[in-house]
This record gives C-alpha cells, sequence and structure tokens, in this order.
C-alpha cells in the first residue's frame, strides 16, 4: 500500500514542476534551494530503515502530488469554467439575431 | 538592488531586513473578493522577524493576513511553500489555488474563534459517519471493491491505535464505542493547534477520519487516500465513463486541497515527529 515512486523520480517530478511555475530561473528560487538541500541530508543514512528517510520521501511525493494537481486543477478549469458569460451580441447571435442599433443613441442616454 | 542579493545564492539564510523601514502594506488585500486582484509584486522573499517566526515578503511588503495581522508560519519549510504559492501566480491572484496560503490564514486568524477541543469535537464528528465504514449492500461488485480497498485500511487503523471501529450498511452507520472516541481524542490533543487546524481540514476533505489518519501516518499516499474517499464516484466512472470537466476537475481540486492539508500539518507538527524519533533510539 505504502509503494510510493522511487525518490528520484519524485525529486524530478517536483523540478518540473518548478520549472513550469518559475520559467528558466527556476534555480534560483527559494523552493530549488530548499528541495535540493532536504535531498541531499537525506540521502545517506546509516539504518536500513530510516525513519527520517521516509518522512522526507513521503513529505516529498505528498508536495509533489500538491504542485501537479493545482496546476491540473487550473488548467482544467480554464479550460472548462474559464470562459465566464457571453456578451448580449454573442447571446444575440447564437440564435442569428443582431442587436438593433439606433443611431443617435437611446432617448436616455447622453 | 536588493531584490538580486535576495534571489540569487543561500536563500537560506537569516534575511534580517530592517524591520522599521520596510511599510506596511495597507490591509485592503483580501477584501475585493467579487473583482479579480493583478498581480501587483515581482518578487516573493521570506525573512526571519522575531521569535524566529517567518515573513513573507512581496516586493519590500509584508504579507498580511485578511485579518490584518502579520503573517507567520513557525518553520521555513511552510513559509517556503507559501512563497511558491504566491510566485507561481500569473497576471492575476487566484486565491483558489493557494492552499497553503488559506491554510495559514485559518489558523492565524481563526476566524471562528474556535479551540482546540471544539476542533477535536468536530473532526470525531466525523467518526460516526465515517465513508470507510458505510458500506453498500449491492451492487455487488460495489461490495466486492469496498471490501478489499477500505477492510485493509481499517485492520491498520485498528491496530496502529488498538480501537475498534466496525464497518456496517445499516443507514445509522457502525457503533462507535466510547473507548476508542477517547483514543483518538488523546491522540489528536497531542497535535497543536496549527497542525489540529490543518487535520480537521483534511478530514472535512476526504470525509474520513479513517483515511486522513492514515495518510497523516504515512500509511497512505495522498493519491491513494484521495482514490479510497472517492471509490464509489471511480466505480461509477469506470462503469459509466469519466467526465473530464466534472470528475477530473474535482480529482483535481480534491488532490490540491488534501496534500495541500497533509504538507500543512507535517510540517506544522515537525518538532514533535523529531522528539519521536529521539525517543525511539
Amino acid at each position: 500500500m505504502a509503494a510510493l515512486a522511487s525518490p528520484l523520480r519524485v525529486c524530478r517530478g517536483i523540478l518540473k514542476e518548478l520549472r513550469a511555475i518559475q520559467g528558466p530561473s527556476y534555480k534560483q528560487s527559494l523552493a530549488y534551494a530548499y528541495v535540493m538541500d532536504q535531498y541531499r541530508k537525506n540521502k545517506v543514512t546509516g539504518e536500513r530503515y530510516c525513519r527520517a528517510q521516509q518522512e522526507a520521501h513521503h513529505a516529498s511525493h505528498t508536495y509533489l502530488c500538491l504542485l501537479a494537481s493545482t496546476r491540473n486543477h487550473l488548467a482544467l478549469h480554464n479550460l472548462y469554467h474559464g470562459k465566464g458569460e457571453r456578451s448580449p451580441e454573442e447571446v444575440a447571435c447564437l440564435v442569428g439575431l443582431r442587436l438593433p442599433t439606433q443611431p443617435g443613441g437611446k432617448g436616455w442616454e447622453k | 538592488m536588493f531584490k538580486s542579493i535576495v534571489r540569487l545564492g543561500n536563500a537560506l539564510s537569516l534575511n534580517k531586513v530592517c524591520p522599521r523601514r520596510q511599510h506596511q502594506r495597507c490591509a485592503l488585500k483580501y477584501s475585493t473578493a467579487a473583482a479579480e486582484r493583478k498581480k501587483f509584486y515581482e518578487d516573493v522573499s521570506i525573512s526571519q522577524g522575531e521569535g524566529g517566526l517567518f515573513e513573507i515578503n512581496l516586493d519590500r511588503r509584508k504579507l498580511k493576513t485578511p485579518g490584518g495581522k502579520l503573517f507567520t508560519v513557525p518553520n521555513e519549510a511552510l513559509a517556503i511553500a507559501v512563497a511558491t504559492e504566491w510566485d507561481a501566480q500569473r497576471e492575476t491572484l487566484k486565491f483558489y489555488t493557494m492552499h497553503m496560503t488559506t491554510l495559514c490564514n485559518t489558523a492565524l486568524d481563526n476566524p471562528t474563534q474556535r479551540d482546540k477541543d471544539q476542533m477535536i469535537n468536530a473532526a470525531l464528528k466525523f467518526l460516526e459517519t465515517d465513508t470507510v465504514c458505510y458500506r453498500v449492500d449491492e451492487p455487488h461488485a460495489l461490495v466486492e471493491l469496498q471490501k478489499n480497498e477500505w477492510d485493509p485500511v481499517l485492520h491498520w487503523i485498528e491496530n496502529r491505535y488498538n480501537v475498534t471501529i466496525g464497518s456496517s450498511s445499516s443507514i445509522l452507520g457502525p457503533e462507535i464505542p466510547e473507548a476508542t472516541k477517547d483514543t483518538f481524542r488523546q491522540h489528536l490533543n497531542s497535535y497543536n493547534f496549527w497542525s489540529l487546524t490543518g487535520l480537521e481540514y483534511v478530514i472535512t476533505q476526504l470525509k474520513s477520519v479513517v483515511l486522513s489518519l492514515g495518510m497523516i501516518d504515512r500509511h497512505l499516499s495522498v493519491e491513494q487516500a484521495v482514490l479510497l474517499s472517492r471509490l464509489e464516484e471511480e466505480y461509477q466512472i469506470r462503469r459509466w465513463g469519466n467526465v473530464e470537466w466534472a470528475h477530473d476537475y474535482d480529482m483535481y481540486e480534491l488532490r490540491a486541497r488534501t496534500a495541500a492539508g497533509a504538507l500543512f500539518v507535517q510540517l506544522s507538527s515537525e518538532s514533535s515527529t523529531v522528539k519521536r524519533k529521539l525517543l525511539q533510539d
């Protein structure tokens, strides 16, 4: 049940997400420095089952899930729910009508 | 010039900015909820203030909560996560993608004025109608699926916490003995206020105490917990097909919120984790 992807894949995934967020200068970001630092610190361990390493691995997996799912959620939102309402002209065009124009403006308009 | 010093090099160094000269921004940050706020800053950085608490700086101005308080977090990892969220915004600010910021604001402001006991009671209320304990009688494939996926988690949590939680298919749900509730209450009491905020958030999202504790205790990953929470939906999707703009949208949103909550809890209770390892040695 607790078979997570290997730490290398998770690390690569996080870096890909950071690159998607920040652009080409992602190596200067705070998150990049912190993540690489944590990975280096937890790399070598003397015990066969190092609890801190497992915890860090789970935390990194959680962070990768957070970054990836916010990105996907935002993408889906923009794709399907981001258009907003149609203007009255577009609504009229849907049924093949046009809004009337009155040269000189309507009576109450300045 | 100051901007470049902050961005390059060792961003983890203590960044003691002279506090008097930073001009505090007005608290109008979240007030216009209807109108879209444009991104008004270029750089996001963190700095350590008094008491070892970390603050977020947007272009030399300090971030504040919607309640007007200064936005402070107890550890650096959380500050970096929040800073990354603000940095990820393009052109307009989309607060519904900034889950860590929202959680920190809730913990700092406590708008509903709740204390630890009320939060623990609210969390334990979910136990009586826990998703994992509510079974159906038919269709048969779903019954099997629920048995295969949810029973191992139930067994795990029963062993881990030495409690009994049954599963039932009646409309009233399982009978939870008082001893179980007391055990969980004691366990939840060991978390600090921030962690409890996050934990209650996760429980509300997943609609299950069992799955939330399984994820916080690192027995389940976020994707697994979300899958188990949405088990019946996944079954129906496999049967009737997937609708991307509803199913995937909900799944990603649930994953994002749950991941944010889990990370929030784990980062807020970091000090307690370290203590446990020392005790075990």
